[in-house]
């Protein structure tokens, strides 16, 4: 899933100066799954928004919305009939489902109530980790399962480097070196082989790198 | 040849050789360069200048390299993947080549956060064995990774760097291998203060006959004080020196400690240059280069050898 974090509610609390009349809209996608940006949150931050807006004596009209996604045109149209009645929309969606939205209703100001993070998985209750950057060319068949651009702090496709001490990082003693984790599953899957090749140099063209990536699925179209 | 350095005459003669190394200054001051290349001088058949180690930022190695040339000591420019792209790094080999720069180490560098800037942008484009199998490439083959022909191929002996006390140990080997079968020429260990995994490590080697591949220089650092072996042991990642190193240095009273790091320095250059399969010696006196002619002379490496240039 996109994972995030809520941002501080002074920068939102700032953000939100100008306006008195606003819209807070969650998702019910991964961000709700992360628990930063779904139904509930929606409650919580207008809550804290308009006691601080209270006691600041400056009073804010909020209307909570939750869209089933925010990265889809259908339920972002959902809002067209009423956006336009407030000042801005406040999105605790993560960056893709606040653009998305922003495209769509060209004079409403669209706010992040969220920091984005990252695609990855919940390692306990409260806890989530990076797994994957969305490089465009997986090799995880080769590496064990573990992917060397994202686990390794310095993305290498010969690991582990020089740093790795004890299973940890040199960048932390709380990150786990990814090359250890490689090594570890190859050998448990009996294929040291892998690490022996050589690795040819990797085309970042198909990572962010080769400028905004768009995917078309001519089947589908 | 492969690339006409004086180091790789040297090696190729069957001398023991011997390489030290200049970390540039954290500033534009020459002086500073010229100051340790004079320490440097006579004392070895090539000197390694430091790429921004540890991601603090100092004078280019490239720039530190040309001084050191021009002071009369043969460079070895350091390169890390840390702080270039594939673009920059094709760019640098040449331009370092047409300079006279013959002697290349590949790293992958210090990750960023341990420098001044730790909220840079790393790059890490390819690997440092990607590196190595670059400037082959270019070398070689004469043509850019890209597949264009080049015009005039950059002449390096290209080196790596290994660390046989990282972990995992067992893939350190193999890790080696890689770095041979991607063209390097010459190794520099980590400096190594544990010689029971030292000499594990180089039978390891010689078992897959990886020193027959490649020449390996044993990297040794002279320690200054008790203080120094415990602060290097407890804080730099991959440096293990094993307690009873540490115990002969901290036994000596507090003046005679430098004196002692010294004589320990000179007898494991004795004792690597025994060993099966290491062909030299890298000895990194860190910010100690005056000390360089008294340890290497104490070896009895001095004088360097002269090989037809």
């Amino acid at each position: 899933m996109i994972t995030g974090t809520p941002k501080p509610i002074e920068e939102i609390i700032e953000m939100l100066e100008p306006y008195d009349n606003i819209i807070v809209a969650g998702c019910f996608g991964c961000v709700t799954v992360c628990r930063v940006g779904g139904d509930k949150e929606v409650q919580i931050l207008s809550s804290t928004v308009r006691l601080a807006r209270e006691a600041a004596g400056k009073k804010i009209k909020i209307k909570e919305v939750c869209l089933e996604r925010q990265c889809d045109p259908e339920y972002v149209e959902l809002m067209r009939p009423y956006v336009e009645d407030y000042q801005a929309v406040l999105s605790i969606a993560c960056g893709a489902g606040i653009q998305f939205m922003a495209e769509k209703f060209s004079v409403t100001p669209l706010l992040p109530g969220i920091n984005t993070g990252f695609l990855g998985v919940t390692e306990r209750q409260g806890e989530w980790a990076e797994r994957c950057q969305g490089c465009g060319d997986c090799v995880l068949h080769l590496t064990g399962g573990i992917c060397p651009v994202t686990r390794c702090a310095k993305s290498i496709f010969h690991g582990p480097c020089g740093g790795s001490v004890h299973g940890t990082c040199e960048v932390s003693k709380n990150v786990t070196c990814g090359w250890q984790l490689i090594i570890d599953r190859l050998k448990s899957l009996d294929q040291m082989e892998n690490y022996a090749k050589l690795k040819p140099y990797k085309g970042w063209d198909k990572s962010r790198d080769g400028g905004p990536r768009r995917i078309i699925r001519e089947d589908m179209i | 040849m492969k690339s006409g350095s004086n180091l790789e005459k040297v090696l190729a003669a069957g001398h023991f050789a011997v390489t030290a190394e200049c970390g540039p200054p954290r500033g534009a001051n020459p002086n500073k360069v010229l100051e340790k290349a004079e320490h440097v001088k006579g004392n070895v058949d090539a000197c390694n200048v430091t790429d921004n180690q540890t991601s603090v930022v100092r004078m280019s190695s490239l720039a530190g390299c040309i001084l050191v040339k021009e002071s009369g000591t043969e460079p070895l420019l350091q390169m890390v993947v840390r702080d270039r792209n594939r673009i920059a790094i094709q760019s640098d080999l040449l331009g370092a080549s047409a300079l006279g720069v013959r002697n290349l180490l590949c790293l992958s560098g210090d990750h960023q956060k341990f420098g001044d800037d730790p909220q840079a942008k790393n790059v890490f484009d390819i690997d440092s064995i990607q590196l190595i199998y670059l400037a082959k490439m270019m070398r070689d083959e004469g043509i850019f990774p890209s597949g264009d022909k080049l015009e005039g191929a950059p002449k390096f002996y290209i080196g790596c760097a290994v660390n046989p006390f990282a972990d995992p140990y067992e893939i350190r080997v193999a890790r080696l291998k890689l770095k041979v079968d991607a063209g390097a020429d010459f190794v520099q260990t980590q400096c190594i203060y544990n010689m029971d995994i030292f000499k594990q490590y180089m039978e390891d080697a010689k078992k897959q006959g990886l020193h027959e591949r490649v020449k390996i220089l044993a990297g040794v650092t002279p320690l200054k004080s008790a203080g120094m072996a415990k602060f290097m042991n407890r804080m730099v990642a991959g440096i293990d020196i094993p307690e009873d190193v540490i115990k002969r240095i901290a036994d000596e009273p507090k003046e005679k400690q430098a004196a002692k790091g010294i004589e320990m320095c000179i007898e494991q250059i004795q004792e690597v240059k025994e060993m099966e399969g290491i062909a030299g010696a890298h000895v990194m006196a860190i910010e100690w280069e005056e000390k360089l002619n008294e340890i290497i002379g104490g070896a009895g490496l001095l004088p360097r050898p002269a090989v037809e240039q």
